[in-house]
This record gives C-alpha cells, sequence and structure tokens, in this order.
C-alpha cells in the first residue's frame, strides 16, 4: 500500500488544495476497496450479458436461416414424396437451398439420443430434408397449405415455434446483466456519496478556515474529488483485472455443436472489461464533486 | 471599501445589533470597543460576510453583499485580512503554512513568495517557531501568527478582533506600529479591543477613531477616551 500512496503523491501537484486538506486516508480507502469489488461484480454482469447476447444472436441466427420438412411415408412412397418435396421447394420464392439428408447424417443426429449403432435404414425413421433460407425468408403458410394438398406425408417445420421463447430468455438474461451494471454503477456512486460526504464532515473546520481565507468551492472541492477518484481508478482497476482474472480461469465449456456458451469474453470481447474502471473513476468523479459542493453550500 | 448601512443582526431572532453605520474607507482607522457580549466580533463577521444582516445592506468594494456569488465573496475575502479572535488554524499545518495559507488557496506559489512569507513571520517575531504546530503555541505566539496571515496578502482592508489579547505591552505597541505603518499606506484598519492603553496609545499616533457599541448601536467614543 505504500508503494501505491508513493506513486500516488507524485503524481500530487506542489500546489493547490491536496497540500491544505488533511489526509482523508480510512474513507478514501474504504472507496478504493468498494470500487475494487463494484468492478470484479461489474465485469461478471459484462461477461453475463455478452454471453447471453452471444446465446441469443447464435440460436437466432442458426435457426433463422433453415427450416426442415419431415416426411413419414412408407418406405416404397418414400423416394417418390421427398422428390416432390424438392421440387415444391425448388418453386419456392425465398428458398435458397433444399437438401435430402442421407442416412448417414440422419444418424449422426439421432447419435446423441441413441447411441452410433443405430441402424437407421431399418427403422421407419422420417425422412428429414434441410432448407436454407434466403434473407427475405419463405411463406410458411403458403408452403404448408401446398405441402397438405401434394405431399401428404410431409411436415414443414420452421422452427420459430421453439426458437422464440428461447431467444426471449437469452436477451431477458442480458438485459439483466445490463441491469446488473446499471445498479453496480448506482452503488458506486452512493458508496463514494457516503465516503465523501464523511470526509467532508470531519474536515468540516478545514473547509470553514479555507473558506475564511477566500478559497473558492472549487478548489476546495479538488482536493476531495481528486483523492476520491484516484481511489476509486485504481481500486476499479484492480477489481477489473481479478474480475478478468477469475472468468478467464473459468473451465471452459465445451460444447460440441457450439449451441451453448460459456461465461467469458472471446476474442475482441477481452477489451470489454476495460473502461470499467474508467467509468467507476467518471462516477467516483461526479459522486464526489456533488457531495463536496452540497457541503460547501452550508459554510459561510 | 466596506460599508454597512443600517444594518442590523441578531442570533437566533434576538436583535443584537441594531442600525449599525460603518464606512472603512482607504486610509481609515477605527477602534472597536464595547463590554464583552456586546456584538464586537458580529459586526466584524458582517464585515467580511460570515454573516448575513438581517436588515439593511453590506456594500463591499462597491457591490452589495447581497448579491455576491460564493466565488466572489471568496475574491472579496482575499482583500480582507482578518485576525480572529479565535486565531483558527489550520490544526495539521505548521505555523509558516497557516500563515502561507492565503496564498495557497488563491493558487500562489509559496516558493515565490518565500521571501514575503519569512519576513512577515520574522517580523511578528516567530522565526523560530514557524515549523511549530497551531496547538504547540502560545496564545501570544497564536494572535502573532493570525496577524501575520491576515496580512500575507496585503489586502486593502485589515479587521483585528483582540489583536493583542494575549501579548506583553512591548509587542502589543509592535503589533500597533506596524498596523499604524499599513493604514499610512491607505488599508483601512479596524481593531476590536478592550484595552484602552492601546488605544490611547494608537490615538497618539493615528488618525484613529473610536467606536463603541452600547446597547446594540454604533456610537462614537467620547472624551474619556
Ligand atoms: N453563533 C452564535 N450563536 C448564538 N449566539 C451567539 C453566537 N455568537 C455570539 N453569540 C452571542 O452574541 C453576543 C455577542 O457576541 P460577540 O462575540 O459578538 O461579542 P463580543 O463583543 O465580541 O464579545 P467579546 O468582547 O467577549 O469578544 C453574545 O451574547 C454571544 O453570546
Ligand atoms: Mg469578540
Amino acid at each position: 500500500m505504500t508503494l501505491i500512496s508513493d506513486a500516488m503523491s507524485i503524481t500530487r501537484p506542489e500546489r493547490g488544495s491536496d497540500g491544505v486538506v488533511p489526509p482523508t486516508g480510512f474513507t478514501a480507502r474504504l472507496t478504493q476497496f468498494t470500487a475494487a469489488g463494484m468492478a470484479f461484480l461489474a465485469v461478471f454482469a459484462l461477461a453475463l450479458s455478452m454471453a447471453t447476447e452471444r446465446l441469443a444472436d447464435r440460436w437466432g441466427e442458426a435457426l433463422a436461416q433453415s427450416a426442415t420438412i419431415r416426411i413419414s411415408a412408407p418406405s416404397e412412397q418414400r423416394a417418390a414424396q421427398t422428390e416432390a418435396v424438392l421440387e415444391i421447394l425448388g418453386a419456392t420464392p425465398g428458398v435458397a437451398q433444399a437438401r435430402a439428408l442421407d442416412a448417414t447424417e440422419q444418424q449422426a443426429l439421432l447419435a446423441p439420443f441413441f447411441g452410433p449403432d443405430l441402424p437407421v435404414e431399418t427403422l421407419p425413421i422420417p425422412q428429414l430434408v434441410e432448407i436454407v433460407t434466403a434473407p427475405a425468408g419463405f411463406d410458411a403458410e403458403g408452403l404448408r397449405l401446398r405441402l397438405r394438398a401434394e405431399v401428404p406425408g410431409a411436415v414443414l417445420d420452421d422452427h420459430t415455434a421453439w426458437r422464440r421463447p428461447l431467444i426471449a430468455a437469452a436477451e431477458r438474461l442480458s438485459w439483466l446483466g445490463i441491469g446488473a451494471m446499471a445498479l453496480i454503477a448506482l452503488m458506486t456512486a452512493a458508496m463514494t456519496t457516503l465516503a465523501a460526504g464523511s470526509a467532508l464532515a470531519a474536515n468540516r473546520q478545514v473547509l470553514q478556515v479555507l473558506r475564511l481565507v477566500g478559497a473558492q468551492d472549487g478548489f476546495i472541492a479538488r482536493a476531495f474529488v481528486r483523492r476520491f477518484t484516484f481511489r476509486a481508478l485504481t481500486g476499479a482497476a484492480l477489481g477489473t483485472l481479478a474480475g478478468m482474472l477469475a472468468i478467464w480461469s473459468l473451465p471452459e465449456v465445451a460444447t460440441g455443436g457450439g449451441f451453448l456458451t460459456g461465461l467469458g469474453f472471446s476474442g475482441a470481447g477481452w477489451l470489454a472489461p476495460l473502461p470499467v474502471p474508467f467509468l467507476t473513476a467518471v462516477v467516483a468523479f461526479l459522486a464526489t464533486r456533488m457531495a463536496a459542493f452540497r457541503a460547501l453550500r452550508a459554510i459561510p | 471599501m466596506i460599508e454597512l448601512s443600517d444594518v442590523r443582526y441578531g442570533y437566533d431572532g434576538t436583535a443584537l445589533l441594531t442600525d449599525i453605520n460603518l464606512a472603512l474607507v482607504p486610509g481609515s482607522f477605527h477602534f472597536l470597543t464595547g463590554p464583552s457580549g456586546a456584538g464586537k466580533t458580529t459586526l466584524i463577521k458582517l464585515c467580511y460576510l460570515e454573516l448575513t444582516p438581517s436588515g439593511g445592506q453590506v456594500m463591499a468594494f462597491g457591490r452589495p453583499a447581497s448579491r455576491m456569488r460564493r466565488d466572489e465573496i471568496a475574491m472579496l475575502r482575499r482583500r480582507v485580512g482578518v485576525v480572529h479572535q479565535d486565531c483558527r488554524f489550520l490544526d495539521h499545518m505548521n505555523l509558516r503554512d497557516n500563515v502561507a495559507l492565503p496564498l495557497s488557496v488563491a493558487g500562489e506559489s509559496l516558493t515565490a513568495h518565500r521571501a514575503e512569507i519569512d519576513e512577515l513571520i520574522a517580523w511578528v517575531g516567530l522565526a523560530d517557531r514557524a515549523h511549530a504546530l497551531p496547538a504547540e503555541l502560545s496564545g501570544g505566539e497564536r494572535q502573532r501568527a493570525a496577524l501575520a496571515r491576515a496580512l500575507i496578502l496585503s489586502p486593502d482592508v485589515i479587521l483585528a478582533d483582540e489583536p493583542t489579547g494575549n501579548v506583553d505591552w512591548e509587542m502589543s505597541l509592535k503589533l500597533l506600529t506596524l498596523l499604524i505603518e499599513l493604514n499610512r499606506m491607505g488599508k483601512s484598519v479596524l481593531i476590536a479591543s478592550h484595552d484602552l492603553n492601546l488605544i490611547r496609545a494608537a490615538k497618539g499616533q493615528a488618525n484613529a477613531r473610536v467606536l463603541r457599541l452600547r446597547a446594540g448601536r454604533l456610537e462614537m467614543a467620547g472624551a474619556d477616551l
């Protein structure tokens, strides 16, 4: 701690209000500690928010651009119906690509549920046709009606029904992360206000004397603002670093399909927590400034 | 430079001072006497705007005090040197830094003003106490330090509340001589004091007017002084 204090005293100007306001050691250090804790939590909230956003995007993208048609037909009609479906799809605007899955692909899809040794060929498993949609999408209702009329065994599954609530949940979770960050910012402001307020109250006599010898409010406030802002900045920097290290050391969530995501940052996402210390400093700056001017208004 | 017109003031609704008229003009020298509790300190506080009158008007350097913003009041106080009856130092700073405090808050570099600071401290006889904390000073030393602090910015108006209450006669005369000297340079001086000997000594050397607070009013003292 002395090292940090010494390093800080270098940044102190020779003159100015820092020299005339007595040290605010304990409350300032309390602010530093709070800022560190808040920054640590903020990094987690940020990670949560970004991870769920990523999740929602991934689900949205992966599912929005694909749909499936299931063809349940007696094996002798299967090939013909598949053929008919592909023909209809070829004529449907908004369908970029349509392809019948082969046996190996179908087996791979079922493997997570039944194991790799499933004899797909011998089972009455529906034939799947994968549709990749053009960005504009297609008219699902129209296609459904047409399929019902021409290929009775075919059922269109465009995923929207179960995709929506999942994405909504992920988005809500993402907002929760943002809300948590806002709450953390507010709590930082409240804590700094309390700490600065107590430092100001403890130094009431000093403020009085300074006013009597002609100090302007801004001059007096600056001493407190400098100290609390600096403490908040250094505290939050340590907290952010600790938070990033903690997230970095979380075990990787390895998922085959990449459908799920771990709580963490990826790539440039690691830069996202870097503004946390500066935002904390800004919050502390504003909170201390307001507290100082309010305290000074009571002094003639 | 500071002018009180029909000023009234009372703590908590009482009427302590009424119809106070006082003009501190360049070169004026006033003594303010009156029994303890008459309101001498209160009157001085009204002059440097620590207190706001409940009636009448205070003009400072041509501007009504009631319309001054806080920053203007701060600037005004740099032109008014005050020796407070209770001195009012910053207890964590040594005598020298306390004396130099008005320079510090005005954003001046103490290094640049080193000679002035040391000269003034030597003049009030405290050169060897410069690094003592206020708590380590005697009553008289505190008063002399307070006078040095009041003078460091070379103010236009000097308000001294019992500046010689705790110092011996010789030192009192020395401080008085300093104030008379400053008065000759055109500064306006007001001294609140009980010390009749000091007042008589001053009347011999300067064109001093003696005011007395009695029953809340300000009057010219009679020929008994
Ligand atoms: N802050 C205050 N609140 C309430 N009453 C006060 C306050 N300050 C002073 N008084 C009262 O106002 C009256 C005048 O006080 P003041 O200090 O102006 O007297 P003074 O003439 O300077 O006395 P002394 O010669 O003892 O210094 C006194 O009765 C005092 O008790
Ligand atoms: Mg008094």
